[in-house]
């Protein structure tokens, strides 16, 4: 089957109910995706489908049905997204290991909600779990990262 | 070659070594009993070299041999070395230790052996606290022993200046100048006529060089990067997707694998048919491992999809069927044959209860998964005549014994590759993940197997939190707090933790009252008495060890006394304590908050402070009643640790300890039927969420002497603080955790 990650089309030989999480990690090398949970309870997991924050461990390697943004299309270290700039200003991370579905999940909220309440925060950030306890430093980088995007 | 200066009067000495191009420093071990590779050179009760800098044509490379797990052990690392090199950090290279060359990551174990190889040494240190010197080989920003920390603060930052003078030494001698016209900057030495001479360049003079010893150390007012903000090394990679954990290490001709393992925690494996599993699309092998069974195929999800379809036929889990049985067990072991310890035994408590009302109570605290977000995993390579193990671990030491043995294979066969961890908590000090990826790749000699746990696997066969009882009994007197006798039992986790290591603990262990025995409180009559439970389930380290229940114990006695003696729980705390760092750090939190007693509508603040890891920390939390339950507000947290480092990692590890001390009160346990975790994924375990985080206000003292780190000191209080709060706005007071049994929060 054919995948579009990232701007870039995959041929992919893989069982029709592989998870896009695996197919991405596994068949094709983008392990800024992370597996944390395996049932959408961590969100370290999530890519964008069609722009849409979509936890890519529930979506069948079959039923995918647009093109898959990972953190790696986000944004690179040489041209980084505002949301991974917001987080480095911030010092977000500690181990990092849920920061790329942090981040995705950050980037899709402010692609609808440029100038996000508290509230819309707290709504679209909630299912993302840290366990290392950085949600202080991401609900900053989030209101910081809006306002990156407003200027530009 | 190898140099070594005159030996000083003190436990390191700087030495050099000649590198391909350039030259390396690093500390001089003596009178060590380990074998090293340099031992030919070296002078009479000389050891191994343990490399800090390392400066030849490509650049500078610092070596940061504690692993890094989250806390930014390896930018502090390179921090303390670089303020002294005067390098940027942006100029330098940071390696755990390279793994291509044998000979330094040989030097490296020795580093790791000191605290891990069960000699004389080491007994010693577990019964007065082996977690405190395994925690300082971690690296937690500097965690640790008391008097083994400032040593390591200290060692880093000579080897830095003890490379820097010898540079100036060797530029010196190239220009004919004097040393005393140079200075350093930048990565290189500046002549008087400003012109830069990079370290890169003198790196081969330097080598032919006797490093200097003794080279002065800077005063931390002349600090360019330390007690400075700074942009941690690993922050841009881990913002954006490019940072490499353990999981996603690949190797040439690597197969994917996981474990289905008994769920009847530490039960048998009687027979299994793979039948169905063999016949799925990838499967490669299905084998038989202790207590499961490995299912390799050539992807993580196959694999995992594999296990689930092997049938397996169970042995029963050594440990008690119910819970209620667990408990049991604690409850019975306050007696005296099971006193394990009284470290405390002030005044007369017997007494004082004579002349008071008693106040009794009974507190709990469950078992806990350390559940870091990256599922633990490892690569194991065996071949006839070696092997190779990538992973993130915190014992590589252990790694490469238990590797060997499994292999056949002398310990010095095998060479171990440690990576960065997403996440431990105290989880990757257990090896079982390395050892069962041993077990599958003896199997498949030459295959490197990737071994990865499913999530439910992961949790289900974690060494959890110890589980802990504690029963108070005091009294109060003219409106004071008299007489406080705290029993504490629990089963040991430094022998639970060491036996899987073929170790035994004996004499005391410190952890049952870590927390709670050597609090800052000059109560009247005071006693604590620690209780050593039975072996239960198996249980392991975790963050914060024995003060993550007794810093809860502790203060929740303390805090039932103060009402019971109509007093104010920060003010009667201030009033008892008789320790200026713990003062300073008590009236900082009063401070922050404004505290000035009842806050009334619905909200209420309650304060604790613990002293664990040498750290006094003390928090105050405050919370409303909502319609929706329990919504914590805000927490204002002060702690003592000598000196901050990295300001902006400090305030990160100490938020991250407060939410990680609260979360877990909030909702977490595990708990057993039949041996069978009954939590096995985020939805039972499920820690805060973000739109539960409070604000979260930090403030670090540098009262003190030491240099401590901060990683898990901001645990023990967050749990005591959100009970008091909870009691102050709804009356009712909590005893056990996780608290969602008794309240609901919003």
């Amino acid at each position: 089957m054919k995948l579009t990650v990232n701007g870039t089309e995959h041929e992919v030989d893989v069982e029709p109910d592989m998870p896009l999480l695996w197919v991405l990690r596994e068949e094709l090398g983008y392990t800024g995706v992370k597996y944390g949970c395996g049932v959408a309870q961590c969100g370290a997991c999530t890519v964008h489908i069609d722009g849409e924050a979509q936890r890519s461990c529930q979506v069948a390697a079959a039923d995918v049905w647009g093109p898959v943004t990972t953190i790696e299309g986000l944004g690179t270290p040489q041209a980084l997204h505002a949301v991974q700039e917001a987080w480095i200003e911030h010092q977000v991370a500690q181990c990092g290991y849920c920061q790329s579905g942090q981040i995705m999940q950050a980037a899709a909220l402010l692609s609808y909600a440029p100038d996000p309440t508290d509230q819309d925060i707290d709504d679209a950030m909630g299912g993302n779990l840290c366990r290392c306890g950085t949600y202080t430093r991401i609900r900053a980088a989030v209101k910081t990262a809006a306002a990156k995007l407003q200027e530009a | 070659m190898s140099r070594i200066g005159k030996i000083a009067r003190r436990s390191f000495l700087v030495g050099s070594v000649a590198v391909a191009g350039g030259v390396a420093f690093g500390i001089w071990r003596y009178r060590t009993p380990y074998a090293n590779p340099l031992q030919d050179d070296l002078p009479e009760g000389a050891a191994a070299l343990t490399p800090y800098v390392k400066i030849d044509a490509e650049g500078v490379t610092l070596i940061t041999p504690r692993a890094d797990k989250g806390q930014g052990a390896y930018h502090v690392q390179a921090a303390l070395i670089a303020e002294e090199l005067d390098i940027e950090l942006e100029q330098v290279a940071v390696d755990p230790g390279p793994p291509s060359a044998a000979y330094w990551n040989g030097a490296l174990a020795e580093e790791a052996a000191e605290f891990m190889v069960p000699s004389d040494g080491m007994v010693r240190g577990m019964a007065e606290g082996v977690v405190n010197a395994s925690m300082k080989f971690i690296g937690l920003q500097m965690t640790g022993g008391s008097t083994t920390v400032p040593d390591a603060y200290l060692k880093l930052r000579q080897a830095g200046a003890s490379a820097r003078e010898t540079l100036k030494l060797a530029a010196a001698q190239e220009t004919g100048l004097d040393v005393g016209e140079l200075r350093t900057e930048g990565g290189a030495v500046i002549l008087p006529d400003s012109t830069a001479l990079p370290y890169t360049r003198l790196a081969a003079a330097a080598a032919g060089l006797d490093p200097v010893q003794d080279a002065e150390i800077k005063d931390p007012a002349d600090w360019r990067i330390l007690g400075k903000p700074m942009q941690r090394l690993d922050i841009v990679a881990k913002s954006t997707g490019t940072q490499d954990y353990g999981i996603d290490m690949q190797v040439e001709g690597m197969v994917h694998a996981t474990v289905l393992l008994n769920p009847h925690q530490g039960g048998a494996l009687n027979g299994f048919d793979a039948s169905e599993a063999e016949a799925m699309r990838g499967v490669k092998a299905v084998v038989p491992i202790t207590g499961g069974v490995g299912v390799v195929a050539d992807n993580t999800w196959r694999a995992i999809q594999a296990a689930r379809a092997v049938q397996a036929d169970w042995g029963p889990s050594p440990m008690p069927a119910t819970m209620e049985e667990h408990w049991k067990a604690l409850s019975d072991s306050f007696t005296p044959e099971t006193q394990d310890s009284r470290k405390r035994d002030d005044g007369n408590v017997e007494a004082a209860r004579n002349v008071a009302e008693l106040v009794e109570a009974e507190y709990r605290a469950p078992y806990l998964a350390h559940a870091p977000l990256e599922p633990i995993n490892a690569i194991v390579r065996i071949d006839e005549d070696g092997a190779e193990v990538w992973t993130g671990t915190q014992v590589p030491r252990f790694v490469q014994q238990n590797v060997a043995k499994i292999a056949g294979l002398d310990p010095d066969q095998v060479t171990v590759h440690v990576l960065m961890i997403g996440g431990s908590f105290g989880h990757r000090l257990e090896d079982e993940v390395v050892k069962q990826a041993a077990e599958i790749a003896v199997q498949m000699k030459g295959t490197p197997v990737k071994l990865t746990y499913s999530r439910e696997e992961d949790m289900m066969h974690d060494f959890p939190r110890q589980i802990a009882m504690a029963r108070l009994r005091g009294t109060v007197r003219d409106g004071r707090v008299d007489s406080l006798d705290l029993g504490i039992a629990m089963p040991s986790v430094m022998g639970s933790q060491m036996s899987r290591q073929g170790l035994s603990v004996p004499g005391p262990d410190s952890q049952i009252v870590a927390g709670a025995w050597e609090q800052p409180f000059a109560i009247p009559n005071q006693r604590v008495t620690g209780y050593r439970a039975p072996d239960l389930a198996p249980i392991s380290s975790w963050r914060s060890v024995g003060a993550s229940s007794n810093g809860f114990f502790y203060n929740a006695a303390l805090d039932e006394l103060i009402h019971a003696a109509g007093a104010d729980p920060l003010e009667e705390r201030l009033r008892l304590c008789d320790d200026p760092l713990a003062r300073a750090v008590l009236e900082a939190v009063g401070d922050m908050s404004g505290w000035s007693g009842p806050l009334g509508n619905g909200k209420g603040r309650g304060v604790a402070l613990t002293r664990s890891f040498g750290v006094h920390t003390a928090e105050v939390v405050e919370v409303t009643n909502t319609d929706r339950g329990i919504r914590i507000d805000k927490v204002w947290v002060a702690a003592e640790v000598g000196r901050v480092l990295d300001p902006v990692n400090f305030e990160n590890l100490v938020q991250g300890g407060v939410i990680f001390g609260l979360g877990h009160a909030m909702n977490c346990e595990i708990t057993y039927s039949d041996g069978i975790a009954e939590q096995d994924n985020f939805y039972s375990f499920e820690g805060m969420r973000l739109f539960q985080a409070p604000q979260i206000e930090v403030r670090g003292l540098e009262n003190g002497d030491h240099v401590r780190g901060i990683g898990e000191p901001p645990v023990p209080p967050a749990a005591p603080a959100l009970a008091g709060a909870i009691f102050a706005a709804t009356g009712t007071r909590l005893r056990e955790m996780p608290f969602n049994k008794f309240v609901d929060f919003a």
